[in-house]
């Protein structure tokens, strides 16, 4: 017979036997994505992660490159050898000559791995070694990446794009914009800061501004106006025999001009119709075997609220935050199976994983909804620009699933953890000006939608402002109009059944209940809403949990993947009650302070409670984590880690304990509440837990053990705060209790500093307390992390800062073991270390902060709980502390650990990550409260090994010649005259600013003198430099660590960070870095893999 | 909104609230797991005396478009004339809805229609109870009318007939090559998906005799029931079947069943249908796979395809048959729906294929 069905790509002529291309592949090298970083997170640790699984399951060598020691995928037994190395053309050369892998993987570590190997490839690197890169080809990736390439690929099958047109002529303007269509958007082209841009509706308007433009540039650039389309983004899964799948498809909330990682997202797509849904899919498959995907990718497109017409906006070649996304929304393990896909197999050969039974070639069917909603944490920085636009600014995400919308977004805003109640029921806020608020959203923006509503805003109003469909805009008001019912009910009796099931339908928490009725005003919130709880359950109204399937229920599935809903009458797995479930609590959103180094520990403790025989449980809501993957535990709640939720989830379980102790502050801060109600916590006891945190109760406990701690005090008034710095001196350290804006926390230096903070930030007042403390200057910072069992220290880890007293812990530059540390420091550390542990009987995790100025001790912070660093010793000491620590919680018996730090003869150094570049505005320097965003962690046989890899993990660079340096106070100036010393040593060119240049010239180091910006007139100046690319890395440390004026620094400092140039602005670390690159050449080190040492 | 209670056959109950048309109603209760085109699934005629539940919670965002019809006859969004499933099942209707094409709210369009339409059920339980037990009678009732008790009957009823066209309809007359379409319930964008490719079509109801008729190709639609009520379909097929003048045949659902009862396979009752846009085949013999629209519940038994036919495509879930063709004539069909209206439109190439071969 003749007939032929064919597909419509005709490409698929007789494909290569299954199995082919697997062959000859027995080695692989993952490239991981390096820090946390905005634009780069957790995510990465996940598609990473699961690679590596699909990979060892296939019996291949993997090699990993990834210089973050805090994630999953760099532990023990998920990949066979660990470098950690920088991302860089340079390190992954040394790694694939000294490994010579057959095949690599690029599309598993975000932008940094695909950088790097686009750049491997280019250079021939990969050639030269014959390296075969697995999956997507890398010409698909730049034909990707390059926006001319990807206009030009797509053109070819007639897909739409973004493109601008070049004019030269207001004529040529006027016939542009009649082509694409108005609105239109003229931009003048060269033109920085979009001077000369704007949006023109008609061919009147365009004339005007086209005027204006053509008076800043020779050209302008005209451009369709895309603003209020909505935003789709599909994920799309293709094999080598071009099958071809849409696995999850994703809509913005809010509309095109907002980065998508700033949008809150929903999934599946709410209001698209079919014909409008499977459009954009044929299209994102169309395109995906265009551009000969092999592998997963992500489409994203501009879509027309009022017709049908559309834009691709970008494609994405590798794995993302929205495929992370879509991997835990629909339950389909997007990077497991694209790693098998780029071993050849294809999308036939490999099975659902959910399911077991059914093959991964499908498209998951959702029987829920799912809203992630980003989390920001503009708030630590100092000047930033809050207004959300085309570029990312937030630092983590999280992903609420409910059964009805308002269930799932108000989920969601708990989950963020920026103290919302959900979408109503918080604190009142005032906004100035409303329609200004709307149309300019700041990461507030959900806050003033629910304002305006509640100000009477018509949605039609709300819409034409804001450009959010409707349909998200109605649904909000369903649970306004919910919350206004119940504030008419007045009281607990008055709301019936009916209601109450709603309300809990919408996601109400049992503590918006007892707010709106007015309950929470009469007696206390906690009890408000125990009582609430009490009623509620009375009537019967309780939740259910639901299985997260891929298949919507249509094929029994054994998973273990679940959520928690009061849609529905039954529950979809049975409880054993056999009091053999663990409870581990987890973190959270990544947030600045609390990231991927916990969910580390999670899975650690998660890891161990499986080996003992135990069932664990998981209970996180963050999408970019390993421990929600459902691979990793027994049974996973993607679910809130409120109060109320957790007890619901422990009612069923009937646990035999709950892990509260590896998941930061977040579960920490549930400890005492979960006893209240009998909860079994495992490890340190609450009431331990509670003498910890409560500052009062610590320092008298320190007092009573003898144990140094710096003089503090909590004030109510301005007289009492004067009056105990008249006995401490300055500087001090003030923490406001209640924070009106920006900075929480700040060093003052003396009465001026103090005073204009106070009166910038903080209302002191008797309900809102200001604790303020003397502030050491000039000490050294140390870190206690250990594990204990009744009060006795079972293994610890003793870690110095390079950077002195003053730099958040979580910022500063840590080595570990100690370099610089008096044996006798070490020794009296340890000494109260065990004091504290015996005194609060600890059994578990903790870490403490100490002071160490000569051999004067101070104890700084004690938490009884894993630390942010524990990934990081654990790693360095080869002895995974976590591990140790659950198998004592879960009361087995330990063994202290034959070897400590003093047996290890080689030097970790773990380095921060800042996101400045990503935060337009902020001044990039280091203080008291933490800004970091990630960090690395990497092993040397000397510290100027591990130093140098660290800091080139977290962007900086070895400079060419010239170094610029404004090296702050006197004292500071002095601590970096050796450095200078050696940078002339070693033929670096020095320019500096007047008082570090005349301190350079006195000292007898040859220097050029450069000027301010406010010494106008002057030259050179040392903006016009940096501008000029002259400089090759700056220098500045700021002359005191109180909030800066837009000053000098503050230009020269933002400048470096907006043209690229390496920065550093305290002197203990930029010294130790200038002594390492240039004793060390990057040449002479070692690449060892952590196995190695 | 007035409180119901969907009764099963096996007496499960699951309470819930009006929003259609308020009227008690009876019939087969079958789920869908596709996550839109309720326009589109409730004008299929293959749901005629079907109570239609869909696992994706949130139903009615995206309203209704018009009901307008096109010079041709054929309406310009839906998939027949009328709504043919006697009612939906849903847990969360969306009583306001946003797009520019809608031009009412599903519960008006219900109650124009007089379908019901009930919400606030656990429609993931109610999946679960008809995966273990296979698809169940039901009955929606109203509690504050306890007495009045709907009845129904799915099994054994010729529901073609019931919606097939009444006498033979052309389309694009004068196009281009003939193709009967013989109609047991044919979807609308069946038709479309002709028409676009330039050919006449000849609509004929599912029980006449087109043998007598010129023309250059034979095309076996949708339908909803049981194929067994349609042996005089099967007959007319077997008729063109042995016709020494062979021209090509497709057959899509129920099509597919018929073509393959024609040919002498059997077919049998599927516990639970599948009722999906995520449905994976693949083409038998080949590495090449797709995802389709179904909706169905009955399937090909592919132990008794005849020595010349073979199995087109495969279930990649279940290993059930989607699909034959004649080892040697232009004779196939698929049991999926390669016209989509809703799903995916993957395999709309099956209509070139067709067009083609005529």
């Amino acid at each position: 017979m003749n007939m032929n069905i064919n597909n419509s790509t005709n490409n698929v002529t007789s494909p290569a036997p299954t199995g082919e291309g697997k062959e000859g592949v027995r080695k692989v090298l993952l490239l991981g994505s390096g820090a946390l970083k905005i634009g780069e997170a957790g995510e990465f640790d996940y598609s990473g992660s699961q690679a590596l699984k699909a990979l060892k399951e296939e019996g291949i060598e993997t090699i990993l490159i990834n210089p973050n020691i805090a994630t999953v995928q760099t532990s023990e037994g998920v990949a066979d050898k660990i470098y950690f190395l920088p991302v860089t053309p340079f390190f992954v050369e040394k790694v694939i000559q000294k490994e010579r892998p057959q095949g690599i993987l690029l599309a598993f570590g975000g932008q940094t791995a695909l950088n790097c190997g686009v750049a491997l490839y280019e250079q021939k690197i990969l050639e030269k070694y014959n390296v075969q890169v697995l999956g997507t080809p890398v010409q698909a990736i730049i034909d990707t990446e390059d926006r001319e390439l990807f206009v030009k690929k797509l053109d070819e099958i007639d897909v739409k794009t973004i493109k601008s047109q070049a004019c030269e002529t207001i004529e040529e303007a006027r016939a542009a914009a009649k082509e694409l269509g108005y609105p239109v958007i003229i931009r003048a082209a060269y033109a920085l800061g979009g001077l000369g841009s704007g949006f023109c509706d008609t061919e009147e308007e365009l004339n005007k501004l086209a005027e204006k433009a053509f008076s800043f540039s020779p050209q302008v650039l005209v451009e369709k106006s895309l603003k209020g389309w909505k935003e789709i983004e599909y994920e799309v899964v293709r094999d080598r025999f071009d099958n071809c799948i849409t696995v999850c498809n994703m809509e913005n909330f809010d509309p095109l001009g907002i980065h998508t990682g700033e949008s809150i997202v929903i999934a599946p797509s709410q209001t698209l119709t079919n014909s409008e849904y499977h459009k954009l899919r044929a299209l994102a498959i169309k395109i995906i075997r265009h551009i000969g995907i092999v592998g997963e990718c992500n489409v994203q497109y501009a879509f027309d609220p009022e017709s049908e017409d559309y834009r691709v906006i970008e494609v994405n070649a590798r794995l993302s935050r929205s495929s992370a996304l879509a991997s835990k929304a629909t339950g389909y393990p997007l990077a497991f199976v694209a790693a098998k896909l780029g071993l050849g197999y294809g999308l036939f050969d490999l099975k659902n994983s959910v399911t077991k039974k059914t093959s991964a070639f499908f498209e998951p069917a959702l029987d829920y909804v799912v809203c992630k909603i980003p989390r920001w944490d503009l708030g630590k920085f100092r000047g930033v620009d809050r207004e959300l636009g085309s570029s990312m600014k937030s630092v983590g995400e999280v992903m609420a699933i409910g059964r009805t919308f308002e269930e799932a977004i108000q989920k969601g805003l708990r989950m963020i953890g920026q103290g919302l109640h959900g979408f109503v029921g918080n604190k009142e806020l005032t906004i100035e000006d409303i329609d200004g608020s709307l149309k300019a959203p700041t990461d507030k923006r959900i806050l003033v939608v629910e304002k305006a509503l509640q100000l009477g805003y018509t949605i039609d109003q709300i819409h034409d402002l804001t450009k959010i469909d409707k349909w998200f805009l109605q649904k909000l008001m369903n649970i306004l109009k919910t919350n206004i019912e119940l504030q008419k009910r007045g009281s607990l009796e008055n709301v019936d059944a009916e209601l109450m099931r709603l309300a809990k339908v919408q996601g109400f928490t049992d503590f918006q209940i007892a707010r709106a009725i007015g309950l929470e005003q009469q007696i206390d919130a906690e009890d408000a809403l125990m009582q609430v709880r009490k009623v509620r359950k009375a009537m019967g109204i309780v939740p259910v949990v639901k299985q997260i399937d891929t298949l919507a229920a249509e094929y029994p599935a054994q998973t273990n993947y679940l959520y928690v809903t009061y849609s529905g009458v039954a529950n979809d797995i049975e409880y054993e009650n056999d009091k053999k479930s663990i409870i581990v609590l987890g973190s959270g959103a990544y947030r600045i302070g609390s990231s991927v180094e916990f969910d580390w520990c999670g899975v650690q403790a998660l890891n161990t409670i499986r080996k003992e025989g135990y069932r664990s449980v998981m209970i996180n809501y963050n999408p970019e984590t390993v421990s929600t993957d459902y691979d990793m535990c027994d049974r996973l709640y993607f679910d809130e880690l409120t109060f109320e939720r957790v007890m619901d989830i422990i009612e069923l379980e009937n646990p035999h304990g709950v892990i509260v102790s590896t998941g930061g502050q977040i579960p920490n801060n549930l400890a005492m509440r979960l006893n209240g109600e009998n909860v079994p916590i495992l490890g340190t006891t609450p009431e331990s837990i509670d003498n910890c945190e409560d500052r009062d109760k610590f320092s008298a406990m320190c007092d009573r053990i003898g144990v140094d701690q710096p003089a503090w005090a909590a004030l109510t008034s301005m007289d009492d705060i004067n009056e105990f710095i008249q006995r401490v001196g300055f500087p001090v350290l003030v923490r406001p209790s209640y924070v009106l804006s920006g900075a929480a926390m700040n060093v003052c230096s003396n009465q001026d500093e103090l005073e204009r903070f106070l009166k910038l930030a903080a209302n002191v007042s008797k309900k809102h307390p200001v604790v303020v403390s003397s502030f050491i200057e000039h000490a050294k910072e140390v870190e206690m992390d250990a594990v204990a069992k009744d009060g006795e220290i079972i293994a610890y880890a003793i870690s110095e800062h390079i950077e002195f007293a003053g730099v958040h812990s979580g910022d500063a530059t840590i080595q570990f073991p100690p370099q610089k540390l008096y044996v006798e420091t070490m020794r009296r550390i340890k000494k109260i270390s065990r004091q504290i542990a015996k005194e609060l009987n600890i059994s578990g995790p903790f870490n403490i902060q100490y002071l160490a100025k000569d051999n004067d001790i101070k104890v700084i912070e004690c938490n009884l709980r894993a630390s942010r660093s524990f990934p990081f010793v654990s790693k360095v000491l080869k002895i995974n502390l976590i591990e140790l620590a659950t198998r004592i919680m879960l009361g087995l018996p330990v063994e202290k650990p034959h070897k400590n730090l003093f047996d290890v003869e080689y030097v970790g150094i773990k380095a921060s990550q800042f996101s400045f570049n990503r935060l337009q505005k902020a001044d990039p320097v280091l203080g008291v409260d933490m800004a970091s965003t990630g960090e690395v962690g990497c092993i040397g046989d000397d510290t100027a090994s591990a130093l140098l890899c660290s800091m080139l993990s977290v962007g900086q660079r070895i400079p060419e010649k010239n170094i610029l340096l404004s090296t702050g106070t006197g004292k500071q100036k002095a601590e970096m005259l050796d450095a200078a010393r050696m940078l002339k040593a070693h033929g670096y060119n020095l320019f500096a600013t007047g008082g570090t240049s005349k301190y350079l010239t006195d000292n007898g180091i040859e220097n050029t003198l450069v000027y301010w910006p406010s010494e106008e007139g002057m030259q050179p100046q040392a903006l016009d430099m940096l501008h000029r690319k002259e400089i090759d890395m700056v220098v500045n440390v700021p002359k005191d660590l109180t909030v800066g004026e837009l000053d000098n620094g503050y230009k020269i400092r933002r400048a470096a960070i907006d043209l690229n140039i390496p920065l550093i602005t305290n002197p203990r670390l930029a010294s130790a870095f200038i002594n390492a690159f240039c004793n060390k050449s990057l040449d002479d080190i070692e690449i060892k893999a952590w196995q190695e040492f | 909104m007035r409180k119901v209670t969907l009764v099963l056959d096996d007496g499960t109950k699951f309470h819930g609230e009006s929003f259609g048309y308020e009227k008690p109603v009876a019939g087969e209760v079958v789920f869908n797991t596709a996550m839109m085109g309720y326009p589109e699934s409730l004008t299929d005629p293959s749901y005629a005396g079907q109570m239609m539940v869909l696992t994706y919670p949130l139903v009615g965002n995206y309203g209704v478009p018009a009901f307008s019809v096109e010079p041709n006859g054929i309406a310009t969004f839906m998939e027949s004339d009328k709504i043919h499933a006697e009612a939906i099942i849903v847990s969360n209707y969306s009583t306001e809805y946003s797009h520019w094409n809608a031009k009412e709210s599903l519960a008006d369009w219900l109650k124009r229609e007089q379908v019901p339409g009930i919400t606030g059920i656990d429609t993931r339980q109610l999946t679960k109870v008809l995966r273990e037990h296979g698809v169940m009678m039901g009955k929606i009732l109203f509690d504050d009318e306890p007495d009045n008790i709907p009845t129904a009957q799915y099994e054994g009823v010729n529901y073609i007939d019931k919606v097939s066209c009444k006498e033979v309809i052309r389309y694009n007359e004068g196009a281009g090559k003939k193709v009967v379409l013989v109609d047991c319930g044919v979807k609308n964008n069946i038709i479309r998906c002709l028409i676009k490719r330039g050919v006449e079509v000849i609509r004929v109801p599912w029980n006449y005799d087109f043998n007598n008729l010129e023309f250059d190709g034979l095309f076996l639609a949708n339908g909803p029931g049981d194929p067994d009520t349609a042996g005089e379909a099967v007959e007319n097929i077997r008729k063109f079947l042995a016709n020494p003048n062979v021209r090509p045949c497709m057959g899509i659902c129920m099509g597919n069943q018929l073509l393959s009862k024609a040919a002498g396979a059997k077919i049998y009752k599927l516990k639970y249908g599948h009722r999906s846009h995520n449905q994976p085949v693949r083409q038998v013999g080949t590495n090449r796979c797709f995802i389709t629209s179904q909706n169905h519940g009955y399937a090909v038994d592919n132990d008794t395809i005849p020595a010349d036919w073979e199995p087109l495509f495969i279930n990649m879930n279940d290993g059930s048959n989607e699909g034959i063709r004649h080892k040697k004539n232009p004779w196939f069909s698929a049991q999926f729906h390669p016209e989509a209206a809703s799903g995916p439109v993957d395999t709309e190439f099956m209509f070139d294929d067709f067009v083609k071969l005529l």
